[in-house]
């Protein structure tokens, strides 16, 4: 379990990955669904990018390994703040990183310690689906990614009968899609970072839930 | 956590899921001299994965289908689950805080195990 949040050093996929384990799903599955999962680190990837541009090629490739979504939050927020300057983009990424690296590693480990322990009456597996219920919410930013949502969540229950765990990647690819008509429908397509669509204004003032 | 997967197959899905993920997170990072921005159109795709996979996700971890030639299909639950999981959800909703739906989610799953 510590060697995982090693290697992958990612919550969601972690978890997916243990539940499909225990599942015995096949080995490729388990990989697919863990890329499929972690394929939104693309956009973090070329987000954050620019404010990367300065670092020497072997810091870039140790900062892309930390690139994971509360580290990515918490620096692509600071960084966009027009009024707190920053010093430096460098110290305050590896900053937060560190902070959240050794927490993670040291949680997983006294879980490895403790979970073999822990009473399974408690149900405790339950803050598995709590967990992602609220990453499902944190990531709610308008009405199109309410609807890739739904569609993306009823289509994965319709599914889940599905062999090999594919119901997943079925159920995902038709909210994306879902979301995109949405979009494409409402004018706003391309939309990014809820201000870059053709209609920004506009939406930014119609829509709820707008950070 | 009991499976039938060795511990090989495990440790191979370890390394490949660690590997993909680390190499999805470089992607951008060493080319962005080179290519200045990604496609807005890809990136007015991408803005939907995160929503959908997590739906995706929790969603048959509260409700499933259960298919039989002979009946319509049938919605099954755990109603203490899914009266958890609903209230966590607008805690989720309304707080965006994992600390705070996991703890509510989890109390009232208990307080149900207790009354039934």
């Amino acid at each position: 379990m510590v060697g995982m949040s090693l290697l992958l050093f990612s919550g969601a996929a972690q978890l997916a990955v243990i539940d499909l384990i225990g599942q015995n799903a096949p080995v490729a599955v388990v990989i697919v669904t863990a890329i499929i999962i972690n394929i939104r680190h693309i956009m973090y990837s070329a987000s954050i990018a620019p404010y990367f541009r300065r670092f020497d090629t072997a810091t870039k490739w140790v900062a892309a390994y930390f690139l994971a979504d509360e580290i990515y939050a918490v620096s692509i927020t600071e960084y966009r703040d027009p009024v707190t300057e920053l010093r430096s983009h460098k110290l305050f990424y590896f900053g937060a990183a560190t902070a959240f690296f050794t927490t993670w590693l040291s949680s997983t480990t006294l879980g490895v310690v403790l979970g073999a322990n822990l009473p399974s009456g408690l149900s405790l597996e339950f803050a598995i689906p709590l967990t992602y219920l609220a990453l499902l919410f944190s990531v709610l930013d308008d009405q199109s990614t309410e609807i890739a949502a739904l569609v993306g969540g009823a289509v994965a229950v319709l599914a889940s009968s599905v062999p090999l765990n594919l119901g997943l990647v079925i159920a995902a690819s038709t909210g994306i899609v879902a979301g995109v008509v949405i979009d494409i429908r409402g004018g706003q397509f391309p939309k990014v970072d809820g201000t870059d669509g053709p209609d920004a204004e506009r939406s930014s003032t119609t829509e709820v839930g707008e950070e | 956590m009991t499976t039938e997967h060795s511990p090989l197959a495990i440790w191979i899905i370890f390394v490949a899921a660690g590997l993909a993920t680390y190499l999805i997170r470089l992607s951008f990072i060493p080319i962005i001299g080179k290519v200045d921005e990604v496609s807005p159109r890809i990136k007015g795709v991408l803005r939907f994965i995160p929503a959908a996979v997590f739906a995706a996700l929790v969603l048959p971890l509260f409700l499933s289908v259960s298919v039989s030639p002979q009946t319509m299909p049938v919605i099954t639950y755990e109603p203490a689950e899914l009266l958890a999981g609903s209230v966590a959800a607008i805690v989720a909703w309304r707080t965006k805080n994992i600390v705070a739906t996991i703890t509510v989610g989890m109390m009232i799953l208990w307080g149900m195990q207790i009354i039934i």
